[in-house]
């Protein structure tokens, strides 16, 4: 029992908290919430491995940008308490034991071959001096990519929720 | 020096006229219609007699060889004619009556509507019973026996509007269908173990075989079968049924197919096949008694009819199962010298019939005629001299014929006197209702359609009221047909005829060779002769001097007279054993259990199959995120899954 | 010392969460966030994979991942406020019109 178990540990607790806390919630704030706690842990998660600018770049994008949209999304919307309604059978009935069935079977196959081989902290240091050259020399063709992805869906996203061209008004 | 004799011509010229009337024949006009059927008629008539008067000059047999048709491995048949006496006595026997008869048909035939059609079609018939004749090879010959087939079926129901025409048509061709099974099956066997058809190989190769007196084996075999095909033909029992009713057709049709070529055409192939049946008794007994049982049999149906078209046809029955009998006694010869004596006196009392008929204005009910002799003396007089020569009464052709076929009944190695004694009871029975026509016909009062005031009749055409004779178009042919009936029986004088197809037949053909008749023979001829004069005696007593009597008669024999009125009711009774299992057999099982459960309802099946399956795979579309969502994660699951036990394996 | 198969079932139990808020779930922005979720799971999973391997190929990936859902995001919630200015409703049971 070292530091660095007990540290994984407790940021997998809190991760798996608030993705139950996500399903059990009703209202979408809170779940907001409790997925900023899930990015959080996953920050730390991270850092235990070593990958500073992942961790840093979870923080600043995935819980600082995308979530901040999220809950300006929700605001927007006034969202509110979600209704029952009548669902889909098929969802409940064929999809849940479909995806327990997948994750006892990928959990088995972990765990059957995993051996004892583990991982030390910090085992990979992924500073912005190393991902860096990475990035734009290896990885060059799809950063370009990507930054045209981004470029598309900022026009996609402004086209798609703009207001509508509104009727020209009667002069009274 | 050897000729060529281009015997192809003689065909391909009908053929040529068929072609021309049946293409361009609607819009032509009656002369020009005429004009084409009877030059290419008449062409191939001629030309025959050219062959003919060459013939002597080449060796015969005389192959020609036109076009290759079917090699097949060691298999061949040709299109190639062959002709020997035997073929040219068909020849000109085919083209001559033939060619007669096409004369009397433009008269006949001039007021009907499709009158080019009815030339075109008998121009075709000359065209199929010539490459009958002519073939070298069995499967040619069967080429040619379809297509009078075909052309009799065409013929027969030549007014197809008329459903009892189409019926008779249909008739005919389904029981020539049922003879030509036999047919084939004889020809398949005879490939089989002879592998050829050609006649010069097949013959040689029977030559070799041993004669299969002890009992049947293959030539017996094969000789039954072929029998088969020629009683489906030539109307032998038991399939005679169609040829009284193929007097649906006009006139000129019953005279030419019916009684003088296509009918005579299992005549022909038996006798071409002279060879096998001598090697297999069995066969020729066989041939023998059916022919035998056949003249007995359709002579007493004769007796009885009171159309004169269908008494007409049961005597060719008849005269046909004499011909079978010659040949079923070895006495092949006899029985071509019958068959063109038959084609004389039957064509000629056929065409007469037929002016009979145009004269009383289409009535063909005998007991509505009478007294005609002085209203058409012409036709008269031929049907007189025809009358005579089928009844055999001395010097007529029929006389000649019938009386050798009685004879070689009576002497030959196969033959016996109870051939020759049914022979001559139904010599006697020919001749009692051959003159029992004339005297209906002829004598006595005119019992038909009169003239009324206004001078037309209530039968008939154009408003004729008197029987009125036939024009000279129709006379001529008659004429020319009645010289023949008197002295074409002399060619069997001092056995020319014998001798003449000897080469063909050999002497086996049951030529003593010998011109002296031997005492027993003047005697069997001169009951022959006794027979015929008694029949015609006793015609003239029940139809002439004493008219009331056959009713008496009939009355007396009370059932059995119904029964021979109605033919022995042989077609009800193929109706009720054949027809009706078939026909009710094929509507149950074929067509609504077959056709429609299985194969329409399997499509159909299928159809609805479809529709139900996309019915129930269609809710997958509904539309709902989460379902889905939800077969997304079980498929996925699903693709892991069967991703695991592949690796781990 | 934590061995990697710790890491693997902390992303896959995320995963699975994520899956499953996606199938019970009825507001389109939960759904939403439930697919967060999931990618945020398989990032683990790509970085644990990272330091497992020694390449950091794997941490590029994840920073490209995040790329993408940004991307992804930022058009996905425009489309749900273009469905909400027309349906009224953000149950996605309700946006049903597809169907047969």
């Amino acid at each position: 029992m070292n530091v660095h178990l007990i540290l994984f540990l407790a940021f997998g607790a809190v991760a798996l908290a608030g993705a139950i806390n996500l399903l059990a919630q009703t209202h979408p704030i809170n779940s907001a919430l409790s997925l900023i706690a899930v990015m959080a842990a996953l920050a730390g998660e991270y850092l235990l491995l070593g990958a500073e600018f992942v961790a840093a770049v979870q923080v600043i994008v995935y819980a600082g940008a995308i979530m901040v949209l999220f809950v300006f999304t929700i605001m927007l919307l006034n969202a509110g308490v979600e209704e029952r309604t009548k669902g889909s059978r098929v969802a409940v009935l064929f999809g849940i034991p479909g995806i327990l069935l997948g994750s006892i079977l990928v959990a088995w196959v972990v765990l059957r071959h995993s051996g004892t081989e583990a991982v030390a902290a910090g085992a990979l240091p992924g500073s912005p001096q190393t991902i860096g050259p990475l990035l734009f020399h290896e990885f060059l063709l799809p950063f370009e990519i990507t930054s045209i992805l981004i470029l598309i869906a900022i026009m996609g996203a402004v086209v798609l929720a703009s207001k509508p061209p509104s009727a020209p008004r009667k002069v009274s | 020096m050897t000729a060529n004799f281009h015997l192809w011509l003689i065909p391909v010229l009908p053929l040529a006229g068929a072609a021309i009337n049946g293409f361009f024949g609607k819009k032509a006009s009656r002369p020009a219609v005429s004009t084409v059927g009877l030059l290419f008629s008449g062409a191939a008539f001629a030309w025959a007699l050219w062959v003919a008067l060459h013939f002597s000059s080449v060796e015969a047999p005389y192959p020609e060889f036109v076009a290759h048709w079917i090699r097949a491995g060691a298999f061949s048949a040709d299109f190639a004619f062959y002709l020997d006496q035997l073929s040219l006595v068909m020849l000109l026997v085919v083209t001559g009556v033939g060619f007669l008869i096409h004369i009397y048909s433009v008269g006949y035939m001039w007021d009907d509507p499709s009158y080019y059609r009815f030339f075109a079609y008998l121009n075709l018939f000359m065209f199929f019973m010539l490459t009958l004749v002519l073939a070298n090879n069995y499967l040619l010959m069967f080429v040619g026996w379809e297509g009078v087939g075909l052309a009799s079926y065409l013929l027969i129901g030549f007014w197809f509007t008329k459903d009892s025409a189409a019926s008779a048509g249909k008739k005919a061709f389904i029981v020539n269908r049922i003879g030509d099974f036999g047919f084939l099956i004889g020809l398949f066997l005879i490939i089989q173990n002879f592998k050829s058809l050609n006649f010069t190989d097949v013959f040689a190769k029977v030559g070799l075989l041993a004669p299969e007196t002890a009992g049947a084996g293959l030539l017996t075999a094969i000789g039954i079968l072929l029998m088969v095909g020629a009683c489906g033909k030539s109307a032998q029992i038991p399939l005679y049924v169609w040829l009284p009713d193929a007097m649906e057709g006009p006139t000129p049709v019953s005279a030419l197919i019916h009684a003088a070529t296509m009918v005579t055409a299992g005549v022909y192939m038996i006798a071409r096949s002279h060879a096998i049946f001598e090697r297999a008794p069995g066969a020729l007994m066989v041939v023998a008694i059916i022919g035998t049982l056949t003249a007995l049999f359709a002579a007493t149906i004769g007796i009885a009819q009171t159309d004169i078209k269908k008494v007409l046809a049961y005597s060719t029955v008849s005269q046909l199962g004499y011909m079978f009998m010659a040949c079923g006694v070895g006495a092949f010869s006899a029985g071509i010298f019958h068959l063109m004596t038959h084609a004389f006196f039957k064509g000629l009392l056929f065409l007469g019939a037929g002016s009979v008929i145009h004269a009383v204005g289409g009535e063909q009910d005998m007991r509505k005629m009478g007294g005609l002799k002085s209203y058409i003396p012409w036709t008269f007089l031929v049907m007189l001299i025809a009358t005579a020569a089928i009844a055999g009464i001395p010097p007529l052709a029929g006389f000649w014929s019938k009386d050798e076929i009685l004879w070689k009944a009576f002497s030959s190695e196969h033959g016996s006197w109870v051939f020759w004694l049914v022979g001559v009871i139904t010599a006697f029975i020919t001749s009692f209702y051959m003159f029992r026509l004339l005297f209906m016909t002829f004598w006595g009062n005119y019992h038909g359609a009169h003239v009324d005031e206004d001078g037309h009749g209530s039968l008939g055409h154009d408003g004729h009221g008197e029987p009125h004779e036939s024009p000279w178009v129709m006379l001529a042919p008659l004429m020319i047909l009645a010289v023949l009936s008197l002295f074409g029986g002399f060619v069997g004088l001092h056995n020319h005829f014998e001798n003449f197809l000897a080469p063909v037949f050999g002497s086996g053909g049951g030529a003593t060779g010998e011109s002296a008749k031997s005492g027993t023979e003047w005697a069997l001829m001169g009951v022959s002769v006794l027979v015929a004069l008694l029949g015609a005696i006793m015609a003239w007593v029940l139809y002439v001097s004493k008219p009331y009597l056959p009713q008496k008669i009939a009355d007396s024999l009370g059932s059995f007279y119904e029964a021979v009125l109605n033919k022995y009711y042989v077609d009800e009774l193929y109706a009720k054993l054949f027809v009706k299992p078939l026909v009710d057999g094929s509507t149950s099982i074929l067509w609504q259990g077959v056709d429609r459960k299985v194969i329409d309802d399997s499509i159909n099946d299928a159809a609805d199959g479809a529709r139900h399956v996309s019915d129930e795979v269609r809710h997958m579309q509904s539309g709902n995120l989460r379902s889905y969502a939800g077969w997304i994660a079980a498929g996925a699951s699903l693709l892991i899954a069967y991703m695991i036990w592949v690796g781990v394996r | 010392m934590v061995p990697l198969s710790y890491y693997l079932l902390l992303s896959g139990i995320l995963f699975a969460c994520g899956v499953t808020g996606f199938l019970i779930k009825r507001n389109i922005i939960t759904i939403f966030m439930s697919i967060e979720l999931m990618l945020n799971g398989v990032n683990l999973s790509f970085v644990a994979f990272a330091a497992h391997w020694h390449s950091l190929a794997g941490q590029v990936f994840v920073f490209f991942v995040m790329v993408v859902a940004a991307a992804e995001a930022a058009v996905g919630l425009a489309i749900i406020i273009a469905v909400y200015r027309t349906r009224e409703t953000l149950n996605v049971d309700q946006v049903n019109l597809l169907k047969l």
